[in-house]
């Protein structure tokens, strides 16, 4: 192959990538799927939430803002003394600040946060960039179970 | 004020150093006929990033260069002061962004070393298949790149699109395609998805056609190589006196590589794999090493997937972290270079103190020698081969 | 041509005139953007394993025109301290050298605005006025940059005048006429080795000129890998920084047009031209002659091109080196061995 100079050859490459289709997708018109574990946006499963403060305090750009009061419910059994829960009031997430680090998901203890794939929600102004409670919540429909793990990973205890 | 009263101490070293100032601007005011000075950057295409060489030319030729850093410094060394751990990992992510994973590594293996524990096996197979991939992932956008700063626009779309595999990779394993925020003290965050290796060897197929294409379609080529042979030819001695590492020092025939020299507890020991020096030391030397190490790359991904050992992928540590007082120096052979951590601790959530040791602040250092008589255009290709990432100078 | 003998109709020196006029402003800026849609935009980006623009009408056919129409609206720019008159002529020159290019190409038996003597001679003598242009605007922008880069450029371009003429020289020598019809006809009326079916295409004999013509017309469009006063963006701009709008637009133009004509020289001088075996002369000629010409133009631009998307770029000093070391003493070669053979056979 010494024969054939270097320059030949490369024209050679560009001729046989011009006859194979190109690889780009067509967004908006086709849009690939991103993979299950993708860090999209993070979605918030209320019910699960103890206003723990933690994925707030870990968080390194601090762009998580939660607000809650302490209420009294029902004792678990007859004649218990009322226990105190903690009702969230307010827990926004500012994706403008938002690293996509998933260290709150990672933190939370109650398996609040989960990651989902979706990432249309670009805004046309910054502050419709917080999403409140209600629009976190609405993000656990995308929420995706969690893939398979390979062979040779252990089990989940 | 009387010329007998006690004057004001001299402060010598502004004193010399206003000195100095003047006799620079009177030097400047009489060369001015001779000397034109040139900004290349800091908004340049062929800078990869915010820096800016200020360039005195005498005609074609370059008499006196030098870069100026801190265009894009962030303040990595302060904010690791006041970041926990985990929280550091995912900012040192982004200190060589194309290299994202490979930033990760030394930082958590000075913790790990300061704490006692070790990651189980399986974890430090992982690491090292994606320590090498950073690598490729780094690298392949290098023989693309350095492409378009010469004029080729192909190759570069060549190294995107053979790129978007490996990216894809880490994407679906660690949900982030530029920066995996994966590496955990103790181990890693989670195992692999199902189908990952499978995926990953076809992906390292991929990369070995992109090298071969790349050798055909730039390497081999005679313009190229006439641009690149004999330009900015380092030393061996020099490049080590200015702190060269990476594939810069191997082109110029100096056989160092921290995988093979320092005992590390990722898996290189476990493959077969080679260290590549070319002698010369001049632009295309530094191509064909990169070239080299991809190639390589490929394979030590390939002979880990094959033999990755089973079994946990975190070993035992506490919730909160806290990592024991003590003082530690942790380096790895980063895409770029050698890159290092030096952490002090005080029994804290964070560390104290971090220095960041990254390869292209060292890398750029060399370029008031290397530029000197140097024409224009070279200047480009100099800047090129040598390959740094501004992340990494400014951190 | 003051008869169009097709049609018996005989048509006064001005209202023929009127017509090749209008035909030339036409073939132009149609011809120009058909190249840039097909090179530029599509085959460029296939090579680069990607699609290119597609939303602007089908596959993105109507981005040429989005984009001519963006120049159009453009701020008209003028920097400070430029020589206005200058400033404003320099794009008018380059344009106008690449319009006269177009005065002697063939499209068919009897489509030529005017058959010169000197056809040939004409055609690269024109086409080097387009330097003063370049001049003028590195001049008249006053930055040291520009002037840098158009002086670079001026030096390119005349350094890769002399193999394009020398490698037309073995071809003026084997047709025996310097006219462009006549050259056309020479190959068409031509024989290999007796064999007359396809006519004598010049290239078989001439291969060394029609590298050496592609690879001088590479230089004198200033694509890559000879692209170092364009692409000095690099360090400096080049002499068209300063410019912006429609005088951009007519940098470009002239751009694209030059490849367009220089490609349509090379097809006559080398393929043939507008001939197409069996196809006779007269109406059906006249009716044919352009499409043929015009599948052998998108040859040459797609070796072009080709060319330009896969090299990287020569350096100043090695640029010079290829044209006089190696593009020059070559042609000579190939003169003097065509013209042994000429006299000999």
């Amino acid at each position: 192959m010494g024969l054939v100079p270097g320059a030949v050859k490369g024209l050679g490459v560009t001729l046989k990538t011009m006859l194979k289709p190109a690889v780009t997708v067509q967004y908006p018109h086709v849009k690939e799927a991103p993979p299950t574990r993708a860090r999209g946006v993070i979605a918030l499963k209320e019910e699960n939430c103890t206003v723990c403060m933690l994925c707030a305090r870990e968080c390194p750009d601090w762009c998580i803002y939660i607000e809650g009061h302490g209420d009294k419910a029902p004792p678990r059994r007859e004649g218990g003394k009322p226990r105190t829960v903690f009702i969230l009031d307010r827990f926004d997430i500012d994706y403008a600040l938002c690293m996509y680090c998933g260290i709150c998901v990672e933190v939370c203890p109650f398996d609040a946060l989960f990651w989902s794939p979706e990432y249309e929600y670009s805004e046309v102004s910054i502050a419709d960039l917080l999403h409140d409670k209600n629009k976190l919540g609405e993000w656990m429909g995308t929420v995706p179970e969690p893939p398979p793990l390979e062979v040779g990973a252990a089990a989940k205890k | 004020m009387s010329l007998t009263a006690n004057p004001a101490p001299v402060d010598w070293q502004k004193a010399s150093y206003v000195a100095s100032q003047a006799a620079d601007a009177r030097v400047n005011v009489e060369l001015e006929t001779e000397g034109m000075i040139l900004n290349i950057g800091p908004q340049h295409p062929a800078t990869h990033g915010t820096l800016r060489v200020v360039v005195r030319l005498d005609g074609e030729e370059v008499v006196w260069a030098e870069p100026v850093c801190g265009y894009m410094h962030r303040g990595y060394e302060k904010l690791t002061e006041v970041r926990t751990y985990p929280q550091v990992t995912t900012l040192i992510n982004r200190i060589d962004w194309l290299g994202h994973f490979a930033n990760e590594v030394p930082f958590i293996l000075g913790a790990e070393k300061l704490m006692g524990i070790e990651a189980p096996p399986r974890a430090q197979w992982i690491r090292t298949i994606f320590f090498e991939m950073s690598r490729i992932s780094n690298l392949t956008l290098f023989l693309g790149d350095m492409g378009v700063q010469l004029g080729a626009l192909t190759p570069v779309f060549y190294a995107f699109r053979d790129r978007e595999y490996v990216l894809n990779l880490m994407e679906a394993a660690t949900g982030g395609r530029f920066h995996p925020n994966y590496d955990r003290i103790g181990g890693l965050k989670e195992d692999l998805p199902r189908g990952w290796i499978d995926e990953c060897h076809g992906a390292m197929r991929k990369v070995r056609t992109f090298c071969d294409e790349m050798e055909d379609l730039l390497m081999g080529n005679e313009i190229f190589q006439t641009r690149t042979r004999g330009i900015g030819v380092i030393p061996a001695s020099v490049g080590l006196d200015y702190g060269l590492s990476g594939a810069n020092i191997r082109a110029s025939g100096v056989d160092w590589d921290l995988r093979r020299d320092e005992d590390s507890p990722l898996a290189w020991k476990e493959v077969d794999w080679k260290v590549w020096t070319h002698p010369d030391g001049d632009s295309f030397a530094r191509y064909w090493v990169r070239l080299q190490e991809v190639r390589e790359a490929a394979s030590i991904v390939d002979q880990l997937l094959d033999g990755l050992p089973a079994g946990p992928i975190m070993s035992k540590v506490p919730k909160i972290i806290k990592v024991p007082a003590g003082e530690v120096w942790c380096h790895t052979e980063n895409p770029l270079g050698e890159m290092g951590y030096y952490i002090v601790s005080q029994g804290g959530l964070g560390p104290f103190r971090c220095k960041i040791r990254s390869a292209s602040f060292n890398n750029v250092s060399i370029l008031p020698w290397l530029l000197k008589g140097v024409y224009v255009p070279d200047v480009i290709t100099i800047l090129a081969s040598l390959y740094f990432i501004l992340g990494d100078i400014d951190r | 041509m003051t008869a169009l003998p097709l049609l018996a109709i005989e048509l006064s020196y001005w209202q023929a005139t009127a017509i090749k006029l209008g035909a030339v402003l036409t073939v132009i800026p149609v011809g120009s953007l058909i190249l840039v849609f097909v090179f530029l935009f599509k085959m460029m980006s296939h090579m680069q394993s990607r699609l290119g623009p597609m939303e602007a009408g089908p596959h993105g056919s109507l981005q040429v025109l989005a984009e001519a129409g963006k120049f159009l609206q453009k701020e008209d720019i003028f920097p400070a301290r430029a020589d206005r008159a200058v400033f404003g002529l320099a794009p008018v020159v380059v344009i106008v050298s690449t319009f006269m290019l177009y005065a002697v190409i063939p499209a068919g038996p009897d489509l030529i605005v005017e058959d010169l003597d000197v056809g040939v001679f004409f055609a690269l003598a024109v086409g080097s006025i387009s330097v003063i242009g370049i001049l003028m605007a590195g001049w008249a922008s006053a930055s040291k940059y520009s002037l840098l880069g158009a002086l670079r450029s001026a030096g390119q371009l005349i350094a890769y005048e002399l193999p394009l003429v020398l490698a037309v020289v073995g071809v003026v020598i084997q047709a025996g006429t310097m006219s462009l019809q006549g050259i056309v006809h020479a190959q068409a009326e031509g024989e290999i080795f007796g064999f007359g079916l396809i006519g004598n295409p010049f290239i078989l004999t001439q291969f060394v000129g029609f590298v050496i013509f592609l690879v001088a017309a590479q230089a004198e469009l200033t694509q890559t890998p000879f692209d170092m006063p364009v692409a000095e963006s690099e360090l400096v701009a080049g002499y068209m920084t300063e410019y912006s709008g429609f005088r951009f637009l007519f940098f470009f133009i002239a751009e694209f047009g030059s490849a367009f004509a220089l490609a349509g020289i090379a097809s006559t001088l080398f393929l043939g031209g507008w001939y197409m075996p069996f196809v006779p002369d007269g109406l059906l000629g006249n009716l044919a002659g352009p499409g043929v010409l015009g599948v052998k133009i998108m040859f040459v631009a797609f070796l072009i091109f080709w060319m330009r998307f896969t090299f990287p770029r020569f350096r100043e000093d090695q640029l010079q080196a290829v044209a006089w070391k190696f593009l020059i003493p070559a042609s000579l070669a190939n003169i003097v061995v065509t013209g042994i053979l000429k006299v000999v056979m």
